[in-house]
């Protein structure tokens, strides 16, 4: 661990010093916001992964249904570019509840077709049902509005606010990251506090025992299922509010780093997926500021193999007993 | 039991009988006879066209290749591999860089021509010395992790592909996004068709290769890895696999020396990938980053769960099912379609603007593609989890750990 963080310092340090510190801060804001939405996707694989040991490799598309279901809802509230105030704030809100009911549901549904059928199956199958699900919503978002970037209106204040020496904050960048932690905590008091989150960390741990507990087996995976959809679909917003533009496949790269950042913060830990998502989202931005972009996915998978080699079950790893 | 007397003078059927009783050996022989009868059927049916039919099967090949070398890793030791396709442009790109005018754009600046027979062993091993390479470390995790470190791997391989093309920091070596183009063809003997030298007429001089040339070549290739891997699926390595993969503790416990065992499954696996890939790169001439995503590791992983995990000949089947649904069905469904509707009398619904945006029948359905891969992956895993042709020995496990488990059953007593 302590090697990989010396590389990347001995890496960093240099160019932050030859090119100033303004533009350091300037990629540690877009990194800590890009890794907020990393990290909200990243919540519903490993809360996913740690109840029923599935990669949910269609995660990553109901993140991006999130956006594409929100794009007709948005005009249908009127929240059209140009607009400010108040006014679409509240707008906002209620869009995103709306879409994260949505996408909750329709997770559930996959669950239900594609995963329950399978539960006792070799445990491969569920792995390709997965990946099945995936294409399926990618097609459905393709025949739905096909191949190109779609513009996702601009509706948060852009305000910016200067950091000295050049650097500024935007309260666009505020506003995802403050999202993103208000929901992470939430989800952790949920987790921990609630009757429901007490059945999953039980059903998580061994099901059968669980469900001798009274426990309904069923009910408690579906809700998992809703819960890490609903904040991936409130990612699909932000992730639009923030890019102001989408793709039918935006799911597939953002759910594989989402992905690299449940294992990377140890999967089947809450607060791991979000440090995962934070440093995944850390690392693209320093790569693609200061190095180049394209061989940022290199950098982050690497250093995953990196981390795994040397801390098998990632930074706050969750001690699973082998079964 | 009473032994049946078949009627005098059907002896087939008695040969068959005592010999095909195992449905491996019945699929085996099933296979055998199509791939003998495929070209000469094909050329009655189709006339000129057979020639391309005959190069998409040597193409399904290629496939079966990865889907029997993935069998070893996935289904004999039982570890996840998802990216599998890394290999397989490690076997592809040896094979452009080492058999084309690339290199000399290089820093070395100068064309490197080995032949065909070489490296296609090359290719094997440098996939199997990066195979090495990667699980050495990373074969003590656990099962997912497992799964992730390769998939990894697998993003990382085409990607650095991609980027060490014209204008990367150390020269242009691989091509770039445009790949590696005008690779050499290999050098087949013309004896190789033999019974099949019709399609080169009776000229055994010409030099130049027809797809049959590369079908015989690859049925060949593909007999002798079934026979290596089922002798290898029966011998000691075999079971020590078998071991691991249902209780690696207590395989341990038994003295199998588990991370040696794992990392031969993977070095193999890698090798038989990497053999397809210099294999494919051959017949394709050209080689790409864009052939190696994450989705042909998937479909390779499906054509593995599919045809039946750890059960050889269900593995082919798989993957000629499989093949034949991704590369010959859906891209020829849309004219399908076109034609189907013509013949009902809906010729119409071809035209494009119909209304609103419809684009024509044809691309409409082309547009269903994604979506309907993705719906067989879901309905097909869901009707049948064990995979179509399992293996005998999973079959009853699996039958068994559904019903309740009674110490003993009072029924028999």
């Amino acid at each position: 661990m302590g090697i990989v963080a010396v590389l990347a310092a001995a890496l960093l340090i240099p160019k932050i010093s030859s090119e100033g510190g303004s533009l350091f801060l300037q990629f540690l804001v877009y990194g800590l916001a890009n890794g907020a939405i990393y990290a909200l996707i990243a919540l519903g694989y490993t809360m996913v992964y740690g109840i029923i040991e599935l990669i949910n490799f269609a995660h990553g598309d109901v993140f991006t249904l999130g956006a594409f279901v929100s794009l007709p809802l948005l005009s249908v509230f009127g929240l059209t570019e140009g607009k400010t105030g108040i006014a679409v704030l509240g707008g906002l809100v209620l869009v995103t509840v709306l879409v994260m009911l949505i996408t909750g549901v329709i997770n559930m549904g996959i669950e239900r077709v594609a995963y329950r059928p399978l539960r006792n199956a070799p445990r491969l199958a569920p792995l390709i049902t997965a990946v099945g699900m995936s294409f399926v919503l990618e097609g459905i978002m393709y025949l739905w509005r096909g191949a190109n970037n779609l513009h996702y209106p601009d509706l948060l204040p852009n305000l910016r606010i200067s950091l000295g020496s050049g650097a500024s904050i935007s309260s666009k960048d505020v506003i995802v990251i403050v999202v993103a932690v208000v929901l992470v905590i939430v989800l952790t008091i949920f987790i921990t506090r609630s009757k429901l989150g007490k059945a999953m960390r039980a059903t998580a741990q061994d099901r059968e025992a669980a469900q001798l507990m009274g426990i309904d087996i069923n009910r408690t995976i579906a809700a998992t299922f809703f819960i890490g959809a609903a904040l991936a679909g409130a990612g699909g917003i932000i992730f639009g509010l923030y890019f102001n533009t989408v793709r039918f496949d935006l799911g597939f790269q953002s759910g594989l780093f989402a992905f690299t950042a449940a294992v990377f913060g140890g999967i089947g830990n809450i607060r791991g997926a979000a440090l995962g998502g934070l440093m995944i989202g850390l690392v693209k931005a320093f790569s693609d500021g200061y190095f180049l972009s394209i061989w940022t996915d290199v950098w982050i998978f690497a250093i995953l193999i990196l981390v795994l080699v040397f801390r098998p079950t990632g930074l706050l790893g969750m001690q699973v007993p082998e079964k | 039991m009473s032994r049946r007397n078949g009627p005098p003078g059907e002896g087939a059927w008695r040969w068959a009988h005592g010999h095909l009783r195992d449905r491996n050996r019945l699929i085996y022989v099933a296979l055998l006879v199509g791939v003998v009868l495929f070209p000469p059927v094909m050329g009655l049916a189709t006339g000129v066209e057979s020639a391309t039919w005959v190069g998409t099967a040597a193409d399904a090949g290629v496939f079966v290749l990865l889907a029997i070398g993935l069998n070893v890793v996935v289904g004999f030791a039982g570890l996840l591999d998802l990216g599998y396709a890394a290999f397989f442009a490690i076997g592809a790109y040896t094979y452009g860089m080492l058999a084309s005018g690339l290199l000399s754009a290089s820093p070395l600046h100068h064309e490197i021509h080995l032949p065909f027979w070489l490296l296609i062993f090359v290719g094997m091993f440098m996939a199997a010395c990066f195979g090495i390479l990667l699980g050495a470390p990373t074969l003590r995790l656990r099962g997912d992790y497992l799964a992730i470190v390769t998939l990894g791997f697998g993003e990382i391989v085409p990607t650095v592909f991609r980027n060490l093309g014209p204008g990367s920091p150390i020269g242009n070596w691989t091509g770039g996004i445009n790949g590696i183009s005008a690779i050499d063809p290999p050098h087949l003997p013309a004896l190789l068709t033999g019974p099949f030298g019709f399609a080169k007429g009776l000229d055994f001089t010409d030099p130049s290769i027809y797809p049959i040339d590369y079908y015989v070549l690859m049925v060949v290739i593909v007999v002798g890895c079934v026979i290596l891997v089922s002798n290898l699926y029966s011998s000691r390595l075999g079971r020590a696999w078998m071991a691991v993969r249902e209780d690696e503790v207590a395989a341990a416990a038994n003295g199998v020396n588990t991370v040696a065992i794992k990392l031969l499954a993977f070095a193999i696996g890698a090798s038989f990938s990497g053999f397809a890939g210099a294999f494919y790169g051959a017949k394709l001439s050209l080689v790409s980053s864009e052939n190696f995503s994450f989705v042909i590791s998937v479909t390779v992983l499906l054509m593995v769960v599919l045809g039946g995990m750890g059960n050889i000949p269900g593995v082919i089947v798989g993957s000629l099912t499989i093949y034949s649904v991704l590369y010959v069905v859906l891209p020829n469904l849309p004219g399908y379609a076109q034609s189907a509707a013509s013949a009902v009398g809906l010729g119409f619904l071809n035209q494009p603007g119909l209304s609103g945006n419809w684009s024509g029948l044809g691309d409409e359905v082309q547009r269903l593609n994604f979506l309907l891969y993705g719906l067989i992956l879901v309905v097909v895993m869901v009707l049948r989890p064990q995979g179509l042709i399992p293996s005998r020995v999973r079959e009853q496990e699996l039958a068994k750990g559904t019903e309740e488990e009674a110490v003993f059953d009072l029924r028999e007593t």
